[in-house]
C-alpha cells in the first residue's frame, strides 16, 4: 500500500477532520467567554472553511481512486459518481451550518460543529468506498455523529428520546449489515466488491445457495435503514421531530446522499461485473423483463424494487395523516426515497443512470436543508411545529412564505421548479433503460403517488397562503439564515428552468471515464 | 411575437407578486395593462398568421441531454385559443376589478395561470406542455382557496388534486412515449413522426385522453368542476371555464389524438356496439352533455347551473374531437373558443354583476328581489348570454355544435341523436334559470314590499360594461362571421388530421 | 336585377329601428309606427319587383362560411312577398293596437321591431343557415313579450311556448344536419333542385343508410309545432290568451304563417315523396286540427281563447291543402289543376288569415282596454248600441273570419275545397264539418256580444274614436278589396304556385 497515494485520496476527509480538530481548539480554547452566538459564527466559519478545503483539495485525488497494492481492485474509487457526491456532501454540509445561526438549542457549538464536519467524514468516506470493511467504518463514523447530533437539544426531551430510538434501530441495523457482510465473505471470500461480485458471476457459480438471499436481504436491511426506506424507515419521524434543525437537515440531506452513493457504488460494482461477464459470455441469461434468478443483480433489484414500493405508498399515505410539518417532512423523505429506490433497483451502472439518481438527492437535499430551515425560522417564533404555527404566515414574513411555497411545490414535483425536473429525469432513465411493463408499472405508481403527495404539501401551504394568522406578530429570522434561504429558493427556481446547467456539470466528472 | 403573451404575464405576475402591498388601483392597471398587451399581441399574432400553417417561434435546445428543446411554435388552433385566452384575460381583470382583498397577489397568480395558459395554447415540445401545463394548476388553487365562495377550500383542494392526477397519468405517458420512441427528443412532431407501435398507442391514447379530460370535464371525471366553478372567484370561475377547460380539450387534440391516432383504431372485438377508445369516449362525452344539462336543470344555485352546463357543454367539445372528422374537429375547436367567452361571460354576470350586489345565488331568495326590474343590465346580458349559451343561432355557440353535430353525423348518427336531447335540456335549463332568477312571476308579498322602494343596487360599473361588450362582440363575431376563426382552425385541424403534426 | 339590396334593407330597417326605440322610452311608439309603415311600403315594392314567371327574384348571393357550404342567399318569389306584407301590415296592427304600454314601452316596441325583423328574415333567407337564425331568434323578442307584459299566467304559458318550439327546431336542426352531411349544401334551392332529380334521397342513402323519412319527420315536427299541427297545438291556446292583445296578433299574423311557409318552401320541395308517402296519416292529422279547433273553439268563454282555438281551425286548412297536394299525379291534368287550386288557395288563406285573425285580435284589444281588461264571452251584451261602428267594423272581421263571400277569408277556403276535394274528398268533406261549427261559434260570438239588451255596465262603452277608425280602415277595406278582386294578388301567387309544382317531384 502506497501511503502517499492513501494520503492523496483522503485528502478531502483529511482537510474536513482538521477543520474539526480546529473548531475544537478554537471553541474551547479561545471563546469561551464569547457570547453564544460569536461562538457560533467562528465555529461555522471554520466549519465552512474546512469543507472549502475539501472542495480544493478534490482536484489533488489520486485519478480513478486507491487501489489495492498489487491488485486492480479498488479500495477507494475517485472521480465520477463519488467526486458528484462528495462535492454534493460538503455543499449540503455547509449549508446545514449555515441554518444553526441564530440558534440555541446547545451551548456546546463546537462539539457541534466538530461532529458535523467528522459525520461528513464518514460520509465522503462511504461514497468512494469500494470495501466492505471501509464501508462499514465510513457508514458507523457517519452514523454515530448522528445520533449525537440528535441527542444534541440536551433541553427537549423530545430530543433524548429521538436520539434513543435512532441509535437502538441504528445499532441493530448495522448488526444486520455487518451480519450480511460476513457472509458475502464467507462466500466469496474477499471484503472487496469487486472481487465479491466475482465471485457472483464467475465460473464456480455461487448464486444457487440461499444463503445469498439472506446476505442480500440483511445488506438491504442495513442500507434500507439508512435511506430510511420502509419497514426500517421507523425511526425517521421521530428523529426529523425531535432532532435539533441543523441536525434533522444534516440527517435528511447529507447523510442520505450519502448512503444514496454506497448504493449507487455497490450496483456499479455489480453492473460493471455483470456487463463484463455477459461480455465474455459467462452469463447468457438476460437482464429481460423475465427475471432469471442468477448473479447479484437480480434478486437485488427485487428487494429494492420491493422496498422502494414500499416506501413510496407508505410514506405518501402516512405523510397525509401528519400534523407535524417536521413529521410530514420525514414520511415525504421516505417517499422520495422510495422514488430513488425504484432508479437503483434498475440501476444500469451507466454514467447517466448515476446522474440521474445523484441529481435527485442532491437537490433533493438541497430543498430539505431549506425546508428544515424554514421550519425551524417559524418554530423558533412559535414554538412549534404543528401546521397551525404556520397559520397566515404569509402575513407575517411574506419572504418566507415564498420560500416555502418554492420549496414545497419542488418536493411535490411542480415544474418549473427543480423537483419536478429531476423526477422526470429520473424516471425517463429508468424508461429508457427497461423496458417492459414491470418498469413502467412502477414508474406509474410512483408518479401516481407523487399526485397525492401534492396534497399534504398543499396542507402547509394552504395554512401559509389562504388561512388567516392567529397571531399577527412578525416572524423573524436572522437575516443571514433567511439569505441562505432564499438563495437557495432561488437555486430550485433557476435549476429547475435550466435543467441543463447541473447535469452537464455532473456530466463533466465522467469526461475521463 | 406570440411568445411574448407569455413573458409578459409572467413578468407581470412577478411585478405584481413583488410590489408594495395596500396600492390596489395600481395593482389593478398593471394587471389591465399586462392583460391587454397580451391581448394585443394575441390579436396582432392571429392577424400575422392568417393564411400560413405551423409557424415556428423558438427552438432552442433546452436539455441538450435529453433531447427537450424549448419549441415555441403556433398553428391556427393555438392561434385561436391563444386569442381566446387574451380575450378571457382582459375580462378576467376588468370584472374582478372590485377585489380588495391582497389585490396584487390575486393578479400576481391570475396573471401567472395566464401565463401558464398562453404557454400550453404554444409549445410544441411535449415536455415544455406538461411544464406550462402544470404551472398553470398551482395559481388555480390559491385563486380560489383564498378568494373563493362556498367551501372555497375544498373546492381548492379538489381541483388541484383532479388537475394533478390527470397530469400524472400525462406524464406517465410523456415518459413512456419518450422511451419507447427511442427518438432522443420529446418534441411533438418527432414523437409524432416517431411510429409509436399500435400496441403501445392504445394504451397510451386512453390514458392522454382521460388525463387531459378530466381538466375539460370528461364525465365521470368532471365532479371538480361544479365544485370549483362555484366556489371560485368570478375571475378565476371564468377562466375555469374559459380556458383552463380548454386546457385539457387542447391537450386531448394536440396529445391524444395528434401523438397517438392508432389508439382510435378499433379493437377486434365490440361490445354493445363500442369497439374502440373512439366510442368509448364519444359515450361519455354524450353522457357528459346530457347528465351536465339535467343537473343543471335541478339545481337552486345559480352558479351551479353553469357549473353543470359548462359540463354539458365541454362534451360538446369531446365529442367533437373523437368524430374525427374535419367538420366535427372544426366544430370542437370552435367550440372551445365559443365556451370560453360565453361561459366566461354567464360567470362573470352569476358572479360579479348579480352577487356582488346581492349576496345569494340561491333561487329562491333571487325570485324576491325582481331582478329583472331592478338590474335590467344584469338581466338582458344573461337573456343574451343565455340565448348564445343554448346555442341559438347567430352567435358563436351555434355555428360550433352545429358543426360538432356534423361530424357526429358522419361518424355516428345515434351520437348526434343524443346530443340533440342535450340541447333541448340545455335550453331548459338556460330557460328556467332566466326565469327564476330575473323574471319570476311570484308576486310580491304585501310584507316582503317595502313601503319606501326597493333599495337601489350599487350602479353598475365601467368595468362590467366594457368586459361584457367585448365579450358580446366575440361572441357575435364569431356568430355571425364563424369564418373569420374556421379559416384559420381548418388548415390546421386538416393537417393534424392528415399524418399528425408532420 | 335589381342592384339594391332590398331585402336586406327590408330586414335591417326594423332592427335599426328597434335600436332607436329602445332609447326612445315614450315616444317609441312614434318611432316603431314610422319603422312599419316604412317596412310596409319596402315589402310593396319587393312585391311590385317580382319576375313574373314566379321564380325566385332579388336575389342576393355572397360567400359566407364557405367551409360549411353557406351563402348569404336572399331571395323571393310570390309567397315569400306576399308573406313580407303580410309580416309589414300585422306588425303595423300590432303598434298600432299597443297604446299605452304601461311599463318599459321603449323595450315593447323594440321587441316587436325585432320579431318583425325575424319575420322578414325568415321569409327572405333561402340559405338553411341564416333562415334558421331568424327562424330560432325570432323566438327571443316573443318569448320575452309574453313574459313580461302578458297575463296572470304569463310565465307557464311563455316557457311552454318557447320550449315547445325549441324541441321543434332541435329536431329540424337534426334533420337539416343529416341533409347537410349527405349533400354538403344548405341552399333551399339547390337542395329542391337535388331531391327533384333524385339526387338527395340517393345521396343521404348512400351516406347515412335508409333514414329519408326519419329526417322527414324530424323538418315536419319542425314546422308541425310552430303552425301548429295537432296534437302539438297544446302550447298555442295558453300562449296566445296571455300574450298581450298586440303580441297575439303578430303571433297568430305572423310566427303562425312561418310554419306553414316553411312546409311549402323546405319540407314539401326536399321531402315531397316521404310526405306523399305518409300522407294519409298527415291528412287525418289535418283533419284533426280543423274539427277540433273548431269544436274546442265552440267550448271556450275567453274570447282571445275563442280566436286561438279558431286560428288553429284556420291554419288547419292550410295543412289540409298542403297535405292534400303531396301526391303523385302521374301527369294527370285534372290533378294538376287541383294541386294548383289548393296551393293557392293554401297561400292565399295565410295571407288572409293573417289579417283577419290580426284584426280581430286589434279589436279584442280595443274591448280589454275600454272595459278594463275584461274579454269574457259572457261579461258583454248589446254593444250594437254604444258602439255600432264598433259593432260593424268587427262584425265584418269576423264574417271574413267565418268565411263569407264578398270578404277576404272566402276565396283562400274556397281554392282549398276547390283543390283538396278532388284529390282527397273524404277529408274534405269531414273538414266541411269544421266550416260549420267555425260559422256557429262566430255567430254565437256577434249574438253574445254584440245583440241582445245592453247592459247597465256597458251603456257607455266608448265607440271607435277618429284615430282609431282611422287605423282600422284601411284594413276593412283590403278584406272587402281582396273579397272582390283576389286576382291582384293571385295574379302574382299563381305563377309561382306554377313554378312550384313543376319543380316539386312527389
Amino acid at each position: 500500500m502506497n501511503y502517499a497515494d492513501l494520503f492523496r485520496v483522503t485528502l478531502p476527509e483529511t482537510a474536513l477532520d482538521i477543520a474539526a480538530l480546529l473548531v475544537l481548539i478554537v471553541d474551547l480554547g479561545f471563546l469561551r467567554k464569547a457570547a453564544l452566538q460569536t461562538r457560533i459564527m467562528a465555529a461555522v466559519l471554520i466549519g465552512v472553511f474546512g469543507c472549502g478545503g475539501a472542495l480544493l483539495a478534490m482536484p489533488y485525488q489520486v485519478d480513478g481512486g486507491l487501489a489495492y497494492p498489487g491488485s486492480a481492485d479498488l479500495l477507494l474509487s475517485a472521480g465520477g459518481y463519488t467526486a458528484v457526491s462528495q462535492i454534493g456532501i460538503l455543499v449540503l454540509t455547509v449549508l446545514t451550518l449555515f441554518l444553526l445561526i441564530g440558534s440555541d438549542f446547545t451551548k456546546h457549538v463546537g462539539e457541534f460543529v466538530a461532529v458535523v464536519l467528522m459525520a461528513a467524514t464518514g460520509g465522503l468516506l462511504i461514497s468512494a468506498a469500494q470495501d466492505l470493511l471501509v464501508i462499514f467504518v465510513g457508514l458507523e463514523l457517519l452514523s454515530l455523529g448522528l445520533y449525537i447530533l440528535t441527542a444534541f437539544a440536551k433541553k427537549s426531551g423530545k430530543s433524548a428520546e429521538s436520539a434513543m430510538k435512532y441509535y437502538l434501530f441504528g445499532g441493530m441495523s448495522a448488526a444486520f449489515l455487518l451480519f450480511g457482510f460476513s457472509y458475502l465473505y464467507g462466500l466469496t471470500g474477499s471484503t472487496n466488491l469487486h472481487e465479491i461480485m466475482l465471485g457472483f458471476y464467475g465460473p464456480t457459480v455461487i448464486s444457487s445457495t440461499p444463503l445469498v438471499y439472506v446476505a442480500l436481504v440483511m445488506i438491504a436491511a442495513g442500507l434500507g435503514f439508512k435511506v430510511a426506506a420502509v419497514p426500517f424507515h421507523l425511526w425517521a419521524p421521530d428523529t426529523y421531530e425531535g432532532a435539533p434543525a441543523p441536525a434533522a437537515a444534516f440527517i435528511a440531506s447529507v447523510s442520505k446522499v450519502a448512503s444514496f452513493a454506497l448504493l449507487i457504488g455497490i450496483g456499479t460494482a455489480a453492473a460493471h461485473v455483470f456487463n463484463q461477464m455477459h461480455h465474455a459470455g459467462f452469463v447468457t441469461a438476460s437482464r429481460g423483463p423475465a427475471p432469471t434468478w442468477i448473479g447479484f443483480e437480480h434478486p437485488w433489484s427485487l428487494i429494492l424494487a420491493i422496498i422502494a414500493v414500499a416506501s413510496m405508498v407508505f410514506g405518501n399515505l402516512a405523510a397525509l395523516a401528519q400534523d407535524s410539518v417536521r413529521r410530514l417532512l420525514a414520511y415525504s423523505a421516505i417517499a422520495h426515497a422510495g422514488y430513488i429506490l425504484i432508479a437503483l433497483a434498475y440501476y444500469t451502472g451507466t454514467n447517466v443512470s448515476a446522474n440521474a439518481i445523484l441529481y435527485y438527492i442532491l437537490t433533493y437535499g438541497l430543498t430539505t436543508i431549506a425546508a428544515f430551515g424554514a421550519v425551524s425560522v417559524v418554530e423558533r417564533i412559535s414554538g412549534s411545529d404543528r401546521m397551525d404555527a404556520f397559520l397566515g404566515l404569509y402575513k407575517r414574513n411574506g419572504l418566507l412564505a415564498g420560500v416555502l411555497l418554492v420549496l414545497f411545490l419542488s418536493l411535490a414535483g411542480i415544474p418549473p421548479l427543480v423537483g419536478f425536473w429531476v423526477k422526470f429525469n429520473l424516471f425517463a432513465t429508468i424508461l429508457q433503460v427497461n423496458h417492459g411493463a414491470v418498469p413502467l408499472a412502477l414508474v406509474a405508481l410512483a408518479v401516481a403517488m407523487s399526485a397525492v403527495s401534492l396534497y399534504y404539501y398543499l396542507q402547509v401551504l394552504k395554512r401559509v397562503f389562504v388561512m388567516p394568522p392567529a397571531d399577527e406578530a412578525p416572524v423573524k429570522g436572522s437575516p443571514l439564515t433567511i439569505g441562505v434561504l432564499a438563495l437557495i429558493t432561488l437555486a430550485v427556481v433557476v435549476l429547475g428552468c435550466l435543467p441543463g446547467l447541473m447535469q452537464s456539470w455532473m456530466a463533466g466528472f465522467y469526461a475521463g471515464m | 411575437m406570440l411568445a411574448w403573451t407569455i413573458y409578459i404575464s409572467f413578468a407581470g405576475a412577478l411585478v405584481l407578486a413583488l410590489m408594495p402591498k395596500g396600492n390596489a388601483a395600481l395593482a389593478r392597471v398593471i394587471a389591465l395593462l399586462v392583460a391587454a398587451a397580451g391581448f394585443a399581441i394575441a390579436i396582432a399574432g392571429f392577424a400575422a398568421g392568417a393564411g400560413q400553417g405551423r409557424v415556428t417561434i423558438v427552438d432552442v435546445p433546452w436539455v441538450p441531454m435529453m433531447g427537450i428543446h424549448y419549441t415555441l411554435a403556433a398553428d391556427g388552433i393555438s392561434r385561436v385559443l391563444v386569442l381566446l385566452t387574451g380575450l378571457a384575460a382582459v375580462a378576467g381583470v376588468l370584472f374582478s376589478w372590485n377585489i380588495n382583498l391582497r389585490t396584487n397577489e390575486f393578479f400576481a397568480f391570475f396573471l401567472a395561470l395566464i401565463g401558464g395558459v398562453y404557454g400550453v395554447f404554444l409549445s410544441f415540445d411535449l415536455f415544455l406542455l406538461f411544464v406550462f401545463y402544470e404551472i398553470a394548476i398551482v395559481p388555480k388553487y390559491f385563486l380560489i382557496a383564498i378568494w373563493g365562495s362556498t367551501r372555497r377550500e375544498y373546492a381548492a383542494m379538489k381541483l388541484a388534486l383532479y388537475s394533478f392526477v390527470g397530469s400524472a397519468m400525462v406524464l406517465v405517458v410523456l415518459l413512456a412515449a419518450y422511451a419507447t420512441s427511442g427518438s432522443h427528443s420529446t418534441g411533438l412532431v418527432s414523437l409524432a413522426n416517431a411510429n409509436l407501435p399500435v400496441s403501445f398507442q392504445m394504451w397510451a391514447f386512453p390514458v392522454t385522453f382521460i388525463g387531459f379530460g378530466i381538466l375539460a370535464g370528461l364525465w365521470p371525471f368532471h365532479t371538480w368542476a361544479p365544485t370549483g366553478h362555484v366556489a371560485a372567484p368570478t375571475a378565476a370561475s371564468m377562466l375555469l371555464a374559459g380556458v383552463v377547460m380548454k386546457l385539457g380539450a387542447y391537450g386531448c387534440l394536440r396529445v391524444a389524438i395528434g401523438l397517438f391516432p392508432h389508439g382510435l383504431d378499433p379493437w377486434s372485438w365490440s361490445f354493445l356496439g363500442i369497439g374502440s377508445w373512439r366510442d368509448v369516449f364519444a359515450l361519455l362525452a354524450v353522457i357528459g352533455i346530457i347528465y351536465g344539462a339535467l343537473v343543471a336543470l335541478a339545481q337552486t344555485d345559480f352558479k351551479f347551473v353553469i357549473g353543470y352546463s359548462s359540463v354539458s357543454h365541454m362534451g360538446f367539445v369531446l365529442l367533437g374531437l373523437v368524430t374525427l372528422t374535419q367538420v366535427g374537429v372544426d366544430g370542437a375547436v370552435l367550440q372551445m373558443f365559443s365556451h370560453g367567452v360565453i361561459a366566461g361571460l354567464l360567470f362573470a354576470i352569476v358572479g360579479r354583476v348579480v352577487y356582488e350586489r346581492t349576496h345569494t345565488r340561491q333561487f329562491g331568495e333571487l325570485e324576491g328581489m325582481y331582478l329583472g326590474r331592478r338590474l335590467p343590465f344584469a338581466a338582458w346580458a344573461f337573456v343574451i348570454a343565455g340565448v348564445a349559451s343554448m346555442g341559438l343561432p347567430g352567435f358563436s355557440g351555434f355555428v360550433a355544435e352545429l358543426q360538432v353535430l356534423m361530424g357526429a353525423w358522419i361518424a355516428k348518427p345515434w351520437w348526434t341523436a343524443a346530443s340533440g336531447v342535450g340541447i333541448v335540456i340545455g335550453v331548459a335549463y338556460t330557460w328556467r334559470a332566466l326565469q327564476r332568477a330575473f323574471f319570476t312571476d311570484r308576486l310580491p308579498r304585501p310584507d316582503e314590499h317595502p313601503k319606501e322602494g326597493w333599495p337601489k343596487f350599487d350602479p353598475i360599473t365601467w368595468p362590467e360594461i366594457t368586459a361584457t361588450c367585448l365579450l358580446f362582440a366575440a361572441t357575435l363575431i364569431v356568430g355571425i362571421y364563424p369564418s373569420i376563426l374556421l379559416n384559420s382552425i381548418e388548415p390546421a385541424v386538416k393537417a393534424l388530421l392528415a399524418g399528425g403534426m408532420q | 336585377m335589381n342592384s339594391l339590396p332590398l331585402l336586406t334593407i327590408i330586414t335591417v330597417v326594423p332592427v335599426i329601428g328597434a335600436v332607436i326605440a329602445l332609447f326612445t322610452g315614450r315616444h317609441s311608439r312614434g318611432v316603431a309606427q314610422v319603422t312599419g309603415i316604412v317596412s310596409l311600403l319596402l315589402s310593396l315594392v319587393v312585391w311590385q319587383q317580382l319576375p313574373k314567371d314566379g321564380s325566385i327574384g332579388l336575389n342576393e348571393l355572397h360567400q359566407w362560411v364557405p367551409s360549411l357550404g353557406v351563402q348569404y342567399h336572399l331571395g323571393v318569389d310570390g309567397l315569400g312577398a306576399l308573406m313580407l306584407i303580410l309580416s309589414a301590415l300585422v306588425s303595423l296592427m300590432a303598434i298600432d293596437a299597443a297604446h299605452r304600454v304601461r311599463h318599459e314601452p321603449g323595450l315593447f316596441f323594440a321587441l316587436v321591431l325585432l320579431l318583425e325583423a325575424g319575420l322578414f328574415g325568415t321569409f327572405t333567407a333561402l340559405n338553411f343557415f341564416h333562415w334558421f337564425i331568424f327562424w330560432e331568434l325570432s323566438l327571443i323578442p316573443a318569448f320575452f313579450l309574453i313574459k313580461l307584459w302578458g297575463g296572470p299566467r304569463r310565465g307557464p304559458a311563455a316557457t311552454q311556448f318557447f320550449v315547445y318550439t325549441m324541441v321543434g327546431s332541435v329536431a329540424l336542426l337534426l334533420s337539416f344536419l343529416a341533409v347537410y352531411h349527405a349533400t354538403k349544401s344548405m341552399d333551399f334551392i339547390e337542395l329542391a333542385a337535388m331531391a327533384a332529380n333524385g339526387t338527395l334521397q340517393n345521396r343521404v342513402l348512400a351516406s347515412l343508410g335508409p333514414v329519408m323519412m326519419w329526417l322527414a319527420l324530424g323538418v315536419l315536427a319542425g314546422f308541425a309545432v310552430k303552425v301548429p299541427l295537432a296534437p302539438f297545438h297544446t302550447w298555442l291556446p295558453t300562449a296566445y290568451s296571455e300574450a298581450p292583445s298586440p303580441v297575439t296578433m303578430l303571433l297568430t299574423g305572423g310566427m303562425s304563417k312561418m310554419g306553414v311557409y316553411g312546409l311549402i318552401r323546405i319540407a314539401l320541395p326536399l321531402f315531397g315523396a316521404q310526405i306523399a308517402a305518409i300522407r294519409t296519416p298527415l291528412l287525418v292529422l289535418a283533419v284533426l286540427t280543423i274539427v277540433m279547433g273548431a269544436w274546442a273553439a265552440a267550448a271556450q268563454k275567453d274570447l282571445k281563447r275563442v280566436f286561438a282555438y279558431s286560428s288553429v281551425n284556420h291554419l288547419g286548412y292550410c295543412l289540409l291543402g298542403i297535405f292534400a297536394i303531396a301526391i303523385h299525379t302521374g301527369g294527370n291534368v285534372s290533378d294538376s289543376v287541383s294541386q294548383a287550386a289548393a296551393l293557392n288557395g293554401v297561400i292565399l288563406q295565410m295571407f288572409n288569415h293573417g289579417l283577419t285573425a290580426a284584426a280581430i285580435f286589434w279589436f279584442i284589444s280595443m274591448i280589454q282596454f275600454r272595459s278594463a281588461g275584461l274579454r269574457g264571452i259572457d261579461s258583454f251584451g248589446g254593444l250594437r248600441k254604444p258602439a255600432p261602428v264598433f259593432a260593424g267594423l268587427m262584425g265584418i272581421a269576423l264574417f271574413s273570419s267565418l268565411g263569407l263571400p264578398g270578404l277576404n277569408g272566402f276565396v283562400g277556403e274556397f281554392l282549398i275545397f276547390r283543390g283538396v276535394f278532388p284529390l282527397s274528398w273524404v277529408a274534405a268533406a269531414i273538414s266541411v264539418l269544421g266550416l260549420l261549427v267555425t260559422a256557429a261559434v262566430i255567430l254565437t260570438v256577434i249574438l253574445k256580444v254584440f245583440t241582445g239588451p245592453v247592459s247597465e255596465r256597458w251603456a257607455e262603452f266608448p265607440d271607435l274614436h277618429g284615430g282609431e277608425r282611422l287605423g282600422i280602415a284601411p284594413v276593412i277595406g283590403l278584406m272587402f278589396l281582396l273579397g272582390l278582386l283576389p286576382q291582384i294578388v293571385i295574379e302574382r301567387v299563381n305563377p309561382t304556385v306554377q313554378y312550384l309544382l313543376a319543380h316539386w317531384r312527389f
